[in-house]
């Protein structure tokens, strides 16, 4: 057996993979930065410089100096708002990423995320908390924490419910899932406004804005900070991250550890051969759009259970960017599931960067948009780059190695198959074109001319 | 024929080198006018690499090429074209919505001002040659609706339309019916008689025996010999390619057959493409301690009926029995436990998930066993002894082992892989479709001894195959499927392969007794 140089670990070149797209996006970035200074007569070569400075280290300004420049430095507040903002993505992302490893695309994440966001505001605005004061009426006695567990648990499964619609019309119909989550999609838009409209969650106290239910806060329910907030004062920052890098956590042990995970791995991959073997690939379709829609639930519960955020309620013209979003998150970490919370917090980050940028410079956040767009094309194109990597590494590696590790090839298999095949034929094995496989055995998509002979050779056998 | 040159193509010493290996070291080919020479090698010997170079796909590194005694050079394939060198590939390069004629006459159209085709002088070629050799074809009809046999034939046509002298057919049986074999044989001898010079890849004995002049066999890159087909044996010729003796014929003692494992009663199943049965009233035993193989050509409800007893699909009537135990709608998983294992027809399709690791294939069924998982979650440990213990037993060769990705092992090893997994799941009845399909002769002879062993064991062997020679040679007793049905039903020794052609073609009817 050959043991793999960290360089030819799939993993490590996943990794590459994604952090060439991101630094192609950061460099897109800047140079619009620098386009658009130099065309901009009242800017000056210090203003791009600052813009481009902030792309790259938004996270870090900590605003300008008395003199008036850019200052850098740990920024407690900023750090916090890009966890903040980075929980719905990494739910999201979790989302996107369990479906796209089970064979399925999972575009349906924001019908999942409002369906999500709906249930559990209804839930923790409905059940009145000990916190809750009505004129007239006596305290419930129900601690805030039930409410807030009983809300956040009610997201997941009105998410996870949303998200078995798609699955059980794929299952049941064989209708493409793609199609069944988008509408469902603008179902769920229209249902939750429509839901909303004739409640009474509306929140008609504070009046200056209209269109926003009450903030869970009003019923004393919040995810709790668990000590974030002092760790990065001055910023949104709660408990809610470390839910999700859990949930992370539990999602990757399922896929990888599990029969469950196996099994739905196996749908994913091929699911005849899933049938063949006797797994049961209807019912793993519809679960594992369950799971994914649960997690996009859990992404809108979250972000709504902060306590800060309001809700607009009237969403049937446009569905939560954080759905979407979560597939760029998931692409970019190859739907690892531990590396869809770092692509998740890095998503949150350029946000900053953007909140930064209109803040502190005459540019504005926009700029950020062009850079996600950027690294969500090139996240495409990761397949690509890491046959790039790989072939790269390959012709200085092959050609040593291949010989002794030659055992793949059809030859070497009529030559000595036969328990009694003659000893004599054994040395000559690794000589010629059963050497090829080899090369080929290592993973993924050949593109030298060995590897394609290998291909064409392959395609003959069948 | 001293006037002209004797050989049409001389490949002299051509080497071809990769990056570390040697694909083609010192071959010679020598094709002469007007003759059908076959190349020979097992999968990997070379003959791709070989025949690339001639198209024009490889520059070789030594080594000239030679047409009608003038030294040429090939660089890329519309020298090749330019040369009059034509080639069928294995897999047809045709468009499927266009109709035969558009495909024959795509890439060398002839084409009036204003770029109008010029259709009515296209087809009266095309016609004259599809008359001229004998090729049947539906000029008007799109490729998508034609037979796989006839494709091929407008593949021929092609060439011809592009008066090649040199035609390299590339394993052209592979996807053809006993009958199509024969009719492409007759169509080669008839081009051959017509002047055109025929190269014939192939591991296949009996076509090289049936239909070529001269032979060359190739094995591990290298030059093995030529040799006349009238002077050479099927044994001589096995054994310079493969480059030991190979068992052609499998050696086994008189079946024993024992009790009924499994008992198939007035089997319909649905078409999925008509609406008629593709299974209709089947019935027959498999009993433990022999081999039961049904025989017919492809598309006549083999697959079908292998699904209904797999429990891939469900039959519309009838009464399944295994074990003495009624499955006809039981679930894959309810048969695999009553005691069925099934080595699939198409191992891509059903047999290996690609992208898994070979130990991760391993224990496709078994993966909830007891031994291999904890409360849900999988043991690593165990799943990877056990892979590396039937790999060890199995012989399956792969780059990494039990990591290995199953989609990069060769199309042996993972028929190979099946084999072992199936087989050692140890249940009394081994549905094996095609198990040898794509195969060389060393895999073929394994794989065979595996069954037979199975059968020795005291097991059901329930063979599907298509290919006469397997169910002559292993079968202790014969079924033929025509159009659904069984037509007869035969001990191998009291018949003759044409008898069972017969049967095959629809030509013949047995009434078969109720058992």
């Amino acid at each position: 057996m050959k043991k793999t140089s960290f360089f030819q670990k799939a993993g490590t070149r996943s990794v590459l993979a994604s952090v060439i797209s991101i630094l192609f996006g950061l460099a897109a970035g800047s140079l619009l930065v620098f386009i658009v200074g130099i065309f901009n007569p009242r800017m000056t070569p210090k203003n791009i410089w600052e813009g481009i400075q902030l792309i790259f280290g938004g996270l870090f300004s900590t605003g300008r100096s008395e003199t008036g420049l850019l200052t850098f430095g740990f920024n407690p507040t900023n750090i916090g708002n890009m966890l903040f903002r980075a929980t719905p993505l990494v739910l999201t992302g979790l989302s996107v990423a369990v479906a796209f490893k089970t064979g399925l695309f999972n575009i349906g994440a924001p019908g999942q995320y409002l369906a999500g966001t709906a249930a559990t505001l209804f839930i923790a605005l409905g059940i009145p908390s000990s916190e809750m004061i009505i004129p007239g009426i006596a305290p419930t006695g129900i601690p805030p924490m039930v409410v807030w567990v009983l809300a956040f648990l009610g997201g997941m499964l009105a998410g996870a419910l949303w998200g078995a619609i798609p699955g059980l019309l794929k299952s049941l119909l064989n209708i493409n899932e793609v199609l069944a989550c988008i509408m469902t999609n603008w179902i769920a838009a229209n249902l939750v406004t429509w839901a909303f409209d004739v409640s009474n969650l509306k929140n008609i106290m504070e009046g200056t804005k209209t269109g926003y239910i009450y903030k869970t806060t009003v019923n004393g329910v919040a995810t709790p900070k668990l000590g974030l907030d002092k760790l990065f004062p001055g910023s949104q920052v709660n408990g809610g991250i470390i839910i999700a890098a859990i949930l992370a956590v539990i999602v990757y042990i399922i896929l990888t550890r599990t029969t469950f995970g196996y099994q739905l791995k196996a749908c994913g991959s091929n699911r005849f051969a899933a049938r063949y073997a006797g797994i049961k690939d209807k019912r793993n379709i519809v679960l594992s759009m369950a799971i994914a829609g649960a997690l996009a639930g859990a992404a809108g519960s979250l972000y709504y259970l902060s306590g800060n955020t309001e809700f607009f309620w009237s969403t049937y013209q446009q569905l939560p960017a954080a759905g979407f979003n979560g597939i760029p998150v998931a692409l970019l970490a190859s739907n690892h599931p531990i590396g869809v919370v770092f692509t998740g917090m890095f998503m949150s980050m350029l946000d900053i960067c953007g909140l930064q940028l209109t803040n502190l410079t005459t540019y504005n956040e926009y700029i950020t948009d062009v850079i996600i767009a950027v690294i969500v094309y090139l996240s495409a194109f990761s397949l690509l780059i890491k046959t790039w990597l790989s072939g790269r590494k390959k012709k200085k590696d092959t050609v040593p190695e291949a010989a002794p590790v030659a055992q793949t090839g059809e030859e070497t298999l009529s030559g000595d198959s036969a328990p009694e095949g003659s000893p004599a034929d054994i040395p000559e094995t690794p000589t010629t074109e059963e050497a090829i496989p080899d090369a080929a055995v290592q993973d993924e998509p050949a593109q030298d001319p060995v590897q394609e002979a290998l291909i064409e050779e392959e395609a003959k056998t069948e | 024929m001293n006037d002209v040159p004797q050989y049409v193509i001389e490949m002299l010493h051509i080497t071809k080198e990769f990056p570390g290996i040697k694909a083609n070291d010192d071959i010679t080919l020598q094709l002469k006018k007007g003759e059908i020479h076959a190349l020979l090698g097992e999968n990997g010997a070379g003959k791709s690499t070989l025949m690339s170079v001639l198209f024009g796909l490889y520059q070789p590194e030594e080594g000239i090429i030679k047409k009608d005694g003038q030294e040429v050079k090939i660089n890329n394939p519309n020298d090749a074209t330019a040369l009059h060198i034509g080639m069928v590939h294995q897999h047809f390069k045709l468009i499927d919505v266009f109709t035969v004629l558009d495909n024959i006459i795509l890439g060398a159209e002839d084409v009036a001002p204003l770029g109008f085709l010029k259709r009515k002088e296209a087809r009266r070629k095309v016609l004259e040659l599809s008359q001229r050799y004998g090729l049947k074809v539906d000029i008007d009809a799109k490729v998508e609706d034609i037979t796989v046999g006839m494709q091929q034939r407008v593949e021929i046509l092609k060439m011809l339309y592009r008066e090649n002298e040199v035609l390299i057919f590339d394993e052209p049986t592979a996807v053809l019916t006993p009958q199509e074999i024969d009719e492409l044989m007759q169509i080669m001898r008839g081009l051959a008689a017509e002047g055109k010079s025929i190269l014939f890849i192939t591991h296949k004995l009996n076509e090289i025996m049936a239909v070529s002049d001269r032979v060359t066999v190739l094995r591990k890159g290298r030059y093995v010999g030529t040799v006349n087909t009238a002077d050479t044996t099927k044994a001589e010729l096995s054994s310079m390619m493969v480059g030991r003796p190979v068992q052609l014929v499998v050696e086994k003692e008189p079946a024993t057959p024992g009790k009924d494992v499994l008992k198939v009663e007035n089997l319909c199943v649905p078409s999925k493409l008509y609406k008629r049965d593709a299974v209709h009233n089947v019935s027959f035993t498999a009993r433990a301690g022999e081999i039961l193989c049904i025989a017919g050509i492809d598309g006549n409800g083999q697959t079908d009926l292998v699904y209904a007893i797999t429990g891939l699909e469900h039959p519309t009537s009838g009464k399944i029995t295994l074990m003495d135990k009624e499955i006809s709608r039981a679930s894959v998983k309810q048969r695999s436990n009553a005691g069925m294992s099934h080595i699939p027809e198409d191992r891509h399709k059903h047999g290996l998930i690609l992208d898994f690791s070979l130990e991760q294939n391993m224990v496709l069924q078994r993966f909830q066993e007891k031994q291999f998982q904890n409360s849900g979650f999988i043991r690593f440990g165990k799943v990877r002894a056990y892979a590396e213990d039937l790999i060890e037993q199995f012989d399956v060769r792969s780059g990494q082992g039990a990591e290995t990705i199953a989609r990069s092992m060769s199309g042996g090893n993972q028929q190979k892989a099946i084999v072992a997994r199936e087989l050692d799941r140890d249940k009394p009845l081994v549905v094996a479709v095609q198990p040898t399909r794509g195969l060389d002769v060393g895999a073929i002879e394994y794989i065979h001894g595996q069954l037979v062993s199975q059968r020795d064991a005291g097991k059901a062997v329930l063979l599907v195959s298509l290919e006469l020679d397997e169910v002559m040679n292993l079968s202790d007793r014969i079924l033929v499927m025509y159009e659904g049905e069984i037509v007869g039903e035969f001990d191998p020794k009291n018949i003759t392969v044409e008898e069972l052609g017969l049967y095959m073609a629809g030509a013949k009817r047995q009434e078969v007794a109720e058992q």
